[in-house]
């Protein structure tokens, strides 16, 4: 029997069908009779499509049909959450923008004849200017779209530009400005996309299940495309999700296609997405190129900082699209008190697959300029890179914290969690060390980096800040909800909003209301990623899921436990605010023999006659709640690494995090996702980018050129922490999913152009590949 | 083409077509769906097996190919529902998130420790290498192995490295 | 992920592989380099002929002053053999550093030879050890100097009527050793070769006797670098003789661009490498 106590590491519900191999995921739930789909995809990144001709298609024994935009053009094109810039043509009607754009459909009687299908679709395509480089298209010489009059279809800007110039412009101040590229990223969760949709006729309604962290999502978008009597025709269900890193948090064509065939059909339909496939036709994250500017007092003292780049959204607007620069520009300031600040980011199309929330979304970008900034700027200026910080820092005293960027940040001591990182890297050590190995002419760097995240999204006023949030036809909101229900015999369902994908939702809920309600886990179940089942989420990404979702659970909980202390009360002939809940019961304060046990008190909760006069049936009620704050975890880490002198080869050698994210429900947890983060920040810093040649062709679209990190990448990672509570929320929790790929890349690369800083090397573009740091270091020996 | 060999102790058959992979025939023939596929390339590992005592990527042969071979799968792992120490370990030491690339990299891992039942860190990632995991950073996979590694020997597993407390 | 239809054919002899062959046919072994191309459509023979179920290929036989290794020897099989490493430490290490786990379990030796990949490891290993290659067909054995054995990228001098049966090198003599050593595309010595060398070294009263050194993952092909050899050969095999034969790493060499690295950087790779990979041989060289 286990009690879910707050702050202890239980092991996790999900895990023992997943070590058997018995959990289901999209690809292991099968159909009688289902037919399988598969795209012709485009070879071109922009190209006017002359021809289809799919008559050897449809002569294939076992396909049932090709589909074409002009089958599917009454749909309507891919909707958007946020639908600024070009929406995705469901297929690519007359023209083609990004390579792997989907041409066209084949359904056959199963998956190898429908790929024969679609290799047997002749398109013949007429090449068309091709635009890559976001800041090429930023200028406009090319447009991407010739129905759009600029291929910058948002720009966000805040704080005031003349007031940093004035800055900068004075005698006495250092500037320090780096042009630096956030390259573009492939998601990679290792269980590709993949679809079931059955149609059912009579009813009108639709079944799908998808690789989704948004349900509730997919399903407006469902029930606007098909124009169903409402999303309660739409039943999406999300079953174990082979990894998220907001590739799931999206709509997807395929989704809309799939439901199409299986209504067209009268069959379900199954597409399940190839590795290579993967890489064009699902979301990619990054993808920006900005100059970051900081003006600094002679003696460290940070007065301006100004980002000003581009970001690339690729051919067409999905999900969020431009409104993932507005959550990095959250962060934007880092922890730093600036006197004056810019920010300004241009939204531009390219012919590139979509671009949109990847790990992070935009706070990974605009951390990694601001820590490589003042990275740089401590070498301008000759000091310590962890004075320098500790100088510039919000101080504890300053919390809650006023940005110029209009945020307020809820609660930290960054030079306190700083402080335990030097001592428990023993940073004095490793300086020593460095010393040493330069006395012997290698190249060993250790690289500090902190961060500052704008989590739990949000209140859900800032759904009506900037731009729309309601393109799915969904609440303009970011609030989470939860049911708590108490059955007859005292076992409990917890239906949730949120959308786990490994994170471990089913354990952490379970453990809360274990905790509030004093049931053991055991006879705990926690409902998700059903739209059938769950009350309205917007579901998980952005470190958002304990912090809102976690919290509705808690409230839930709570009101049941109100409830049930009544019946408790009844029961014991005691007052209710004597009634207290434990091992599976309730007994009256101080006087732990006068004790019922919960079995007796939900078995009378549904026995009106037994229950107090005048109360209803029942133990079941729903929270829904909307934080009052962002939260703001922050943290510190360092990266302690060797270059190769003669090849450039970068090993890491150690690796130290200080993090802290407000209150722990589950340590074992919060340190999975802290390794899991780390890594795929070291993966962006040293191996991994989606590169396209010249003709928007990607040369990295399967694993072998798209190396993510394997386990001899790595090292075991050395985690600490310090607790600082956030009070925009009753827990008092921050978040942690994305902190550790925030803070790492920078990290990294700080570690590695430490390690070169004897050649005078400020910087290097990731990812610090073997070949660009040998060419960095010839350079700097020219 | 009729196929025929023996999956986690039973003799099965079935008719496939030359160009079947091993890792479909076990999905779609077997219904055995704890083998994955993660890619094309051979690189994820998620369809790894046990094919006559060895590790091998499922998708990268065909089913032909196994005739008359002795297979294993994460479904052949546990014992009349007592779990392999690897799977235990898994579990205790959060060794998983997701769960998708778990069925190959217990297969992967339960291999390892038949040849080296004390293998060092370094033993340990290499022989993951061929496994890619996407959420965890692999820290407690290498845990996992490890406290498997103890059980298997019949040690005191090693206790874990997180710090309890909120 | 699903190839395109072939037929399966799995020989119970060699006259039965070679009745088999085809104008569009492929002979697999292992598959490890073969179907993942099958199943991305990027390669598909009307024919694969499995030649997994011959019996009598998979041995590594000492035979005196040679020792050979047979076409379904696997990777695992070459890395751990202690006959090869003990004669052939070039060679098991290329073994080791191919693919991973999985790969070396099901892949073989005479597959990735075979395959004549342009960063694969074992090539420049059989090169540099002065492997024979035994290209059998009905109309019998041709051997072929390994050396003379990659012909191109993803080419070797296979013709399609031929099946690489086995392999055939010396066994280390007094003062000789060989090594190999890489820079993987994942950095380390992780994946594919970015630049890859396999050196072959024979030591007599302090100074090389003779020499082979093979670079792989460079260029266009595994290929024998004649010009470091012939300036090792008399050389002392200090540091410094070391570092000069270096420099004609990659003479003969026409050395491509690709995602890993330009071709100025991949120039000077293959000198370090020869550079590492030498001093290894000489230290392993008894």
């Amino acid at each position: 029997m286990t009690i879910g106590v707050f702050g202890t590491s239980v092991k996790r519900t999900e895990d023992p069908a997943l070590i058997r191999g018995q959990g289901l995921f999209v690809d292991d739930i099968k159909r009688d009779n289902e037919a399988a789909a598969a795209f012709v995809r485009s070879p071109f990144a922009h190209a006017k499509i002359t021809s289809i001709d799919k008559s050897a298609a449809e002569a294939l024994p076992g396909v049932q049909a090709v589909y074409t935009a002009d089958d599917v053009r009454s749909l309507g094109p891919l909707l958007a959450q946020v639908p600024i810039g070009k929406l995705r043509p469901l297929l690519a009607d007359g023209v083609v923008k990004h390579v792997g754009e989907a041409v066209a459909m084949v359904v056959a009687d199963n998956a190898a004849t429908a790929r024969d299908g679609a290799d047997a679709v002749f398109v013949d395509y007429d090449p068309l200017k091709v635009v890559v480089d976001p800041e090429y298209a930023a200028t406009n010489e090319a447009l991407v779209h010739d129905d759009l009059e600029s291929n910058i279809i948002h720009t966000w800007e805040e704080g005031d530009a003349e007031a940093v110039q004035a800055l900068a412009d004075r005698e006495d101040t250092v500037v320090t400005s780096v042009k630096m590229v956030n390259q573009r990223l492939i998601p990679t969760a290792i269980e590709p996309r993949g679809v079931l949709a059955e149609w059912q006729h009579g009813y009108d309604r639709v079944t799908l299940h998808s690789t989704t962290q948004q349900p509730h999502a997919v399903a407006g978008a469902l029930a606007l495309t098909f124009g169903l009597p409402g999303v309660s025709s739409a039943r999406v269900i999300a079953p174990e999700v082979g990894g998220g890193f907001g590739r799931g948090l999206n709509v997807y064509a395929e989704e809309m296609l799939a439901v199409f065939a299986s209504r067209e059909l009268g069959r379900p339909v199954r597409w399940i997405e190839t590795r290579s496939e993967a890489s064009k036709s699902t979301t990619h994250g990054r993808g920006w190129a900005a100059t970051a500017t900081i003006v600094s007092e002679p003696d460290g003292n940070f007065l301006a900082y100004s980002l000003v780049g581009v970001a690339d959204m690729g051919a067409y607007s999905q999900n969020f699209s431009v409104a993932i620069p507005v959550l990095g520009q959250f962060t934007m300031p880092g922890q730093y008190k600036w006197d004056a600040i810019y920010w300004k980011m241009d939204c531009v199309h390219t012919h590139t697959p979509t671009v949109d929330a990847y790990r992070g979304a935009g706070r990974p970008e605009t951390s990694f300029y601001v820590e490589r900034a003042v990275d740089t700027a401590a070498r301008d200026l000759g000091m310590d890179p962890i004075e320098l910080r500790k100088k510039n820092f919000f101080q504890p005293e300053d919390f809650p914290a006023a940005t110029l960027i209009g945020m307020s940040m809820d609660s930290g001591d960054y030079g306190g969690n700083l402080d335990v990182l030097v001592e428990k890297a023993d940073i004095a050590g490793l300086r020593a060390m460095q010393e040493t190995a330069r006395a012997e002419g290698r190249y060993f760097g250790v690289g500090i980096a902190t961060f500052v995240e704008a989590c739990g999204l949000a209140p859900s006023g800032f759904a009506d800040a900037g731009v729309s949030w309601a393109g799915y036809g969904l609440p303009s909101a970011f609030n989470e909800s939860a049911v708590v229900r108490v059955h007859p015999d005292a076992s409990v369902t917890v239906v949730t909003g949120t959308g786990p994908t490994g994170q471990g939702h089913e354990t952490v809920w379970s453990q809360i209301a274990s905790d509030r309600l004093g049931i053991p886990m055991e006879r705990i179940t926690v409902v998700h990623g059903d739209t059938k089942d769950t009350p309205m989420g917007i579901g998980t990404g952005g470190s958002r899921s304990a912090a809102v979702g976690g919290v509705a659970v808690a409230i839930a909980a709570d009101r049941t436990k109100e409830k049930a202390a009544k019946v408790a009360a009844h029961l014991l002939e005691a007052s209710e605010e004597d009634i207290v809940f434990a091992d599976n019961g309730a007994h009256v304060a101080g006087s732990p023999d006068k004790n019922v046990p919960w079995t007796d008190i939900a078995a009378t909760a549904y026995q009106p006659h037994k229950m107090p006069e005048g109360m209803e049936a029942g133990l079941d009620m729903t929270a829904f709640f909307d934080p009052s704050n962002l939260t703001w975890p922050y943290g510190s880490h360092v990266a302690v690494v060797e270059v190769d002198p003669e090849t450039g080869d970068v090993e890491l050698l150690k690796y130290v995090a200080v993090d802290d994210c407000g209150n722990i429900i589950n340590p074992m947890i919060v340190g999975g996702q802290l390794h899991g983060g780390i890594t795929q920040g070291i993966g962006q810093a040293l191996l991994e980018a989606a590169v396209f040649d010249d003709e928007g062709t990607l040369i990295t679209s399967t694993l072998t050129d798209y190396p993510i990190p394997t386990a001899t990448d790595v090292p075991s990672f050395d985690l600490h922490k310090t607790t600082t509570p956030t009070d925009a929320n009753p827990l008092g929790v921050k978040g942690i999913g994305e902190a550790g790929t925030i803070v790492s890349t920078p990290t990294i690369v700080n570690a590695v152009v430490d390690a070169l800083s004897p050649l005078g090397i400020k910087h290097i573009e990731m990812p610090l590949r073997p070949r660009r740091v040998w060419e960095a270091m010839q350079e700097a020996r020219a | 083409m009729q196929v025929s060999m023996t999956v986690n102790g039973g003799e099965v058959s079935g008719d496939v077509e030359a160009r079947t992979l091993l890792v479909h025939f076990i999905r779609e023939n077997l219904h055995l769906t704890g083998t994955h596929v993660g890619c094309e390339s051979g690189y994820c590992g998620a369809c790894t097996v046990i094919l006559d005592s060895k590790p091998v990527k499922s998708c990268s042969m065909l089913a032909v190919q196994a005739e008359g071979s002795s297979i294993t799968t994460i479904e052949g792992l546990a014992s009349n529902g007592e779990l392999h120490p690897v799977q235990e370990g898994f579990w205790e030491r959060h060794g998983l998130q997701c769960g998708f690339c778990t069925p190959g990299m217990i297969m992967s891992s339960v291999a390892l420790l038949e040849e080296n039942d004390n293998p060092s860190e370094a033993e340990i990632r290499h022989s993951i290498e061929g496994n890619l995991c996407r959420c965890t950073g692999y820290h407690n996979i290498v845990k996992a192995v490890e406290y498997a590694g103890a059980k298997v020997r019949g040690e005191e597993p090693p206790p874990p490295d997180w710090e309890e407390g909120s | 992920m699903y190839p395109r239809e072939f037929d399966y054919v799995a020989p119970a002899s060699l006259d039965e592989a070679f009745g088999a062959l085809g104008d569009d046919s492929k002979v697999m072994s292992g598959g490890m380099s073969l179907l993942p191309l099958m199943k991305m459509r990027l390669f598909s023979p009307a024919t694969v002929v499995d030649i997994g179920r011959i019996p009598g290929l998979d041995a590594i036989e000492d035979s005196g002053d040679h020792i050979s290794v047979g076409a379904l020897v696997r990777h695992a099989d070459t890395a751990t053999s202690d006959l090869i490493k003990a004669n052939a430490a070039a060679l098991a290490t290329a073994a080791s550093l191919t693919g991973d786990v999985q790969v070396r379990n099901r892949g073989t030796t005479c597959g990735s030879l075979a395959h004549a990949d342009v960063a694969a490891d074992q090539p420049a290993a059989v090169i540099a050890l002065g492997a024979t290659m035994f290209a059998q067909s009905a109309s019998g054995t041709r051997e072929i100097a390994a050396s003379d054995f990659f012909v191109d990228a993803m080419t070797s001098a296979l013709r399609s009527d031929e099946i690489l049966t086995g392999i055939r090198f010396p066994k280390a003599g007094p003062g000789e050793g060989s090594a190999y050593d890489k820079l993987g595309r994942r950095g380390g010595r992780s994946d594919y070769a970015v630049a890859g060398v396999a050196a072959w070294v024979k030591k007599s009263n302090g100074s090389i006797e003779d020499a082979r050194v093979a670079v792989t993952g460079v260029g266009t092909k595994p290929t024998l670098a004649a010009g470091v050899a012939e300036a090792l050969i008399g050389s002392d095999g200090s540091d410094a003789a070391v570092k000069s034969a270096a420099e004609k790493a990659i003479d003969g060499i026409t050395v491509l661009e690709d995602l890993y690295g330009s071709v100025e950087y991949k120039s000077h790779l293959a000198k370090v490498y020869v550079a590492r990979a030498v001093k290894a041989a000489l230290a392993n060289a008894g």
